[in-house]
């Protein structure tokens, strides 16, 4: 019988060769998990560089150009490299064919090509800083015609964001077959779990939005070597168009960042309620409402940029409608917490985290996406604050909420739960001190991307750098528990150990190498609490 | 069942395989769909400009490309229909056609581009300077669309030989054909975004 | 089991070729139009034509016709998304530059 872990398994490869070469997406969504963190980690580091940087007015530590590569190099591996893959590749990759009853995804090898992908476009950032004109300085978004013009590296550092939107178009495309044809028999549409649904919406943004992007990205690549002139003003373009297909893209990629996060909330709150999530179908349908709405709200991203009046009316009315399906979900949580008998376990917590954070990131949203105000507050720090709640404290808290919550039965091993919650609450207390005050600089004006400040914003500069050591602190807390948990000798193997009812709390921890001994048979829906099994030792 | 493909990695899923194929098509399509957005922006900001720079595109050319690449789609499907009926060796004497029509219409392009670069027309070309900024434009479109989609011609030539060698050695066969029929698929898209490049850039009058 | 092999009847070659003639009889007509004056029409019809001729290369060439209905809803989508994203940017343009 072939009931060996996936852990254990020795196939044609041993060792690293074993894990690089192996097309399992479960070990494929280790890979990603130990990237991902790592670049987590760099980017972290650029970004309490910066902090440290703006602690005092003038030159603290870096000088002007330093600052800029800092601010790009952050901002293009956060956003690039960390939050755009980031639920998906990880989580969706080790559960969404476990949660389908399915032995792998639909092209296991193609997912290993995407990560390879990944890590070719990774280093191809890393090339970018020492080859050509050195480091870029453009900002994440490479606006032209500064992207045009700067002797910086931009051609190979968009190029690379190519590569990496190449992977991200092939993991989507894998998702989306995966689920139209891999579901076990008894799997309906509709009795698919709902971090399910979060990344088939995700994964049609992927497919549809990436290429987008990389067209604009290879229109850079055309302009900077061949003097094409698309973009160009000097040439006759229109840089407003750029804007237009960069945010076409850039906007939907936020949904993609936000829709694995939303299921996996809706996975985790079911849970530890011990009760059906209520409203099932409303969830389900607001992802890909959110999905598809979220093509039409990038206008807000150019308010300020000199677009038609009547376009800035139409994409500030848009925007405001996608708070409708984010709402619904919202208020089917709540609705499956109410008068339920809540377990607050680690992550539970970071949920109830998530809520907060995201629903301030969430309301300053509006206040961005009312036009009047943004004309006022764009490209201030009220805009850093308000991405950061939204992203940081949106998907990328979650991020870590996933990893507590799946890492038993993707490593065999169980954290300290009670360290794990202190990091929690240090993280929420570094990071409100951190971000809340530039939601105050920028309304009194504080520009973003400058490495100087006007002495009158120093008090904010020093509260928000100070919570950056805070959160800092908690991140580390958090990572280390974690580690610590890997180095522990005995083995964990509780199929379920929070009361969970889908399908990847009824295969064995770890994981066998084909996930089911025996496809299996569904009946219920993802979250009917007598899809409990007692839980038992595996091994 | 619509669930049976689920069981076991063997077990063959054409229907997947398929689907794979038609969600990649579309990524294509969009990587297209954004230069179209562009083209119709800056169509819509340099009327005048567009309609003289096309002008010296050749329709001849642009005509004789497209009969050739609206035959060898023709193929491709025949190809397909033969193999099912078994006719092996009609299968890739199509698939060779397709080949040959789809090489003649690189060929056309390569003299076409070339010409075009002799009279000093193309990026930073000598020619440039002495145009308006919506012909500049125009060609800057003209070149990275019209490339852009000569790439693709080559790719997708590349996949129809690799499966008149697959017909060949007996992997694609009258009942196991998918690859072969994605190989069409993607043939056939590169057709049908040349049938819009060709009214948009040898048409307008 | 069945879908693997393929029990749909199996297409002729001569609905391949009429489709082949329909393609090369609308590209004729399309280029002798572009040889009239029609206005403001011109890209109009040019459009109406490669549309009609890429819905014939989808449904006949691709099968799309016949093929699981899973794949009109694909590119419908597809579509849709696309046109939204143009006529929203035309929000921007046809306002910003309005035509004089
Ligand atoms: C400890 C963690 C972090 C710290 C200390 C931090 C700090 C900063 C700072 C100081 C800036 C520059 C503000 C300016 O001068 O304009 C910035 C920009 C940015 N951050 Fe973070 N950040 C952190 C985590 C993240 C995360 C997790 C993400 C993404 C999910 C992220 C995404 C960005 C982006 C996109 C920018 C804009 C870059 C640009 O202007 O081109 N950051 N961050
Ligand atoms: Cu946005």
């Amino acid at each position: 019988m072939d009931h060996v872990s996936y852990l254990d398994y020795k196939g044609k490869h041993k060792g690293l060769a074993g894990w690089l070469l192996s097309t399992d997406h479960k070990r494929i969504a280790i890979l990603y998990l130990v990237s991902l963190i790592v670049f987590f980690l760099v980017a972290v580091t650029f970004g309490v560089l910066m902090r440290l940087e703006m602690l005092t007015p003038g030159r603290t530590i870096v000088d002007p150009q330093t600052y800029n590569t800092l601010f790009t190099l952050h901002g293009v591996i956060m956003i690039f490299l960390f939050i755009i893959p980031g639920i998906p590749v990880v989580f969706g990759n080790f559960f969404l064919p476990i949660m389908l009853g399915a032995k792998d995804v639909a092209f296991p090898r193609l997912n290993l090509l995407s990560w390879y992908f990944y890590i070719f476009g990774a280093f191809l950032v890393i090339l970018s800083l020492f080859v050509g004109g050195g480091p870029i300085d453009t900002g994440w978004t490479f606006y032209v015609p500064y992207s045009l013009r700067t002797q910086s590296n931009v051609t190979l550092a968009v190029f690379a964001a190519f590569v990496i939107g190449f992977s991200s178009i092939l993991t989507g495309l894998n998702f989306i077959v995966t689920i139209h044809r891999m579901r076990c028999p008894g799997m309906t549409w509709f009795k698919m779990p709902l971090f399910v649904w979060g990344l088939y919406s995700t994964s049609w943004i992927q497919l549809l939005a990436t290429p987008i992007l990389g067209i604009t990205l290879l229109l850079i690549m055309m302009e900077r070597i061949f003097g094409v002139g698309i973009f160009d003003p000097a040439l006759g373009g229109d840089p407003l168009l750029y804007q237009h297909l960069f945010w076409i893209y850039s906007h939907p990629a936020v949904y993609i960042m936000v829709l694995p996060a939303m299921g996996l909330v809706s996975e985790i709150i079911p849970t530890f309620s011990k009760k059906d999530i209520f409203g099932y179908g409303p969830i389900a349908m607001s992802s890909l409402a959110i999905a598809f709405i979220g093509y039409l709200v990038w206008g807000h991203h150019m308010f300020s940029t000199g677009i038609s009046d009547t376009s800035r009316a139409i994409f500030s009315f848009l925007t405001f409608i996608v708070a409708i399906p984010s709402g619904v979900k919202i208020f089917n949580w709540v609705a499956t917490m109410y008068k339920a008998s809540i377990e607050t376990r680690a992550p539970f917590m970071f949920v109830v985290a998530f809520i907060v954070i995201f629903s301030i990131g969430g309301l300053t949203g509006l206040v961005l996406g009312a036009l009047n105000t943004d004309i006022h507050l764009t490209d201030t720090y009220f805009v850093v604050a308000h991405f950061h709640y939204v992203m940081f404290g949106g998907m990328g808290l979650l991020f870590f909420g996933g990893l507590h919550y799946w890492f038993p039965k993707m490593f065999a091993k169980m954290y300290n739960e009670r360290a794990a919650k202190w990091g929690l609450l240090l993280f929420v207390i570094g990071f409100n001190t951190l971000y809340f005050p530039m939601f105050i600089m920028g309304y009194l004006g504080m520009p973003r991307r400058y490495y100087d400040y006007l002495p009158e914003y120093k008090i904010y500069h020093i509260i928000s750098t100070v919570g950056s050591w805070i959160l800092v602190t908690g991140i580390l807390i958090l990572i280390i528990n974690l580690i610590r948990a890997l180095l522990k000798k005995e083995r964990y193997t509780e199929a379920d150990p929070w009361g969970g009812t889908t399908l990847e709390w009824k295969v064995a921890t770890p994981p066998s190498l084909e996930n089911f001994d025996e496809i299996p048979v569904v009946e219920h829906g993802p979250y009917y609490r007598e899809n409990l099994i007692k839980p038992e030792k595996s091994h | 069942m619509n669930n049976e493909a689920a069981i076991g990695h063997a077990h063959r899923d054409d229907l997947g395989s398929k689907m794979g194929m038609w969600l990649f098509l579309f990524t294509e399509l969009l990587l297209f769909g954004g230069m179209f957005i562009l083209y119709a922006s800056y169509r819509y900001m340099y009327p005048d400009n567009f309609k003289v720079a096309a002008m010296h595109l050749d329709t001849l050319i642009g005509s004789v490309n497209t009969i050739l690449l609206l035959t060898s789609s023709l193929t491709v499907a025949l190809s397909i229909a033969a193999l099912q009926r078994k006719q092996t060796r009609f299968s890739v004497y199509l698939l060779m056609f397709t080949i040959v029509a789809g090489g003649a219409f690189l060929v056309n392009k390569y003299f076409e581009w070339s010409t075009k670069i002799h009279h000093g027309i193309y990026p930073k070309g000598p020619e440039m300077a002495n145009l308006s900024d919506g012909e500049v434009i125009f060609y800057g479109l003209y070149y990275v669309m019209t490339g852009l989609h000569a790439l693709h011609v080559i790719v997708g030539l590349v996949f129809i030989g690799f499966m008149i060698v697959f017909i060949l050695r007996g992997k694609q066969t009258f009942d196991n054909y998918q690859k072969l029929e994605n190989a069409g698929l993607y043939w056939h898209l590169v057709d049908i975004i040349w049938i819009f490049l060709f009214p948009l850039f040898y048409l307008i009058h | 089991m069945s879908e693997n092999t393929h029990t749909q009847e199996h297409p002729g070659y001569g609905l391949y070729i009429v489709v082949w003639a329909g393609l090369v009889g609308l590209t004729t007509i399309t280029v002798a139009l572009a040889g009239f004056n029609l206005v403001g029409l011109t890209v109009v019809t040019a459009l109406a034509i490669a549309i009609v001729k890429s819905l014939l290369v989808t449904n006949y060439f691709m099968h799309v016709k016949t093929d699981s209905a899973v794949f009109k809803v694909f590119i419908f989508v597809c579509i849709a998304i696309f046109l939204v994203v143009i006529i929203l940017t035309f929000f921007d343009l046809t306002y910003r530059f309005p035509l004089k």
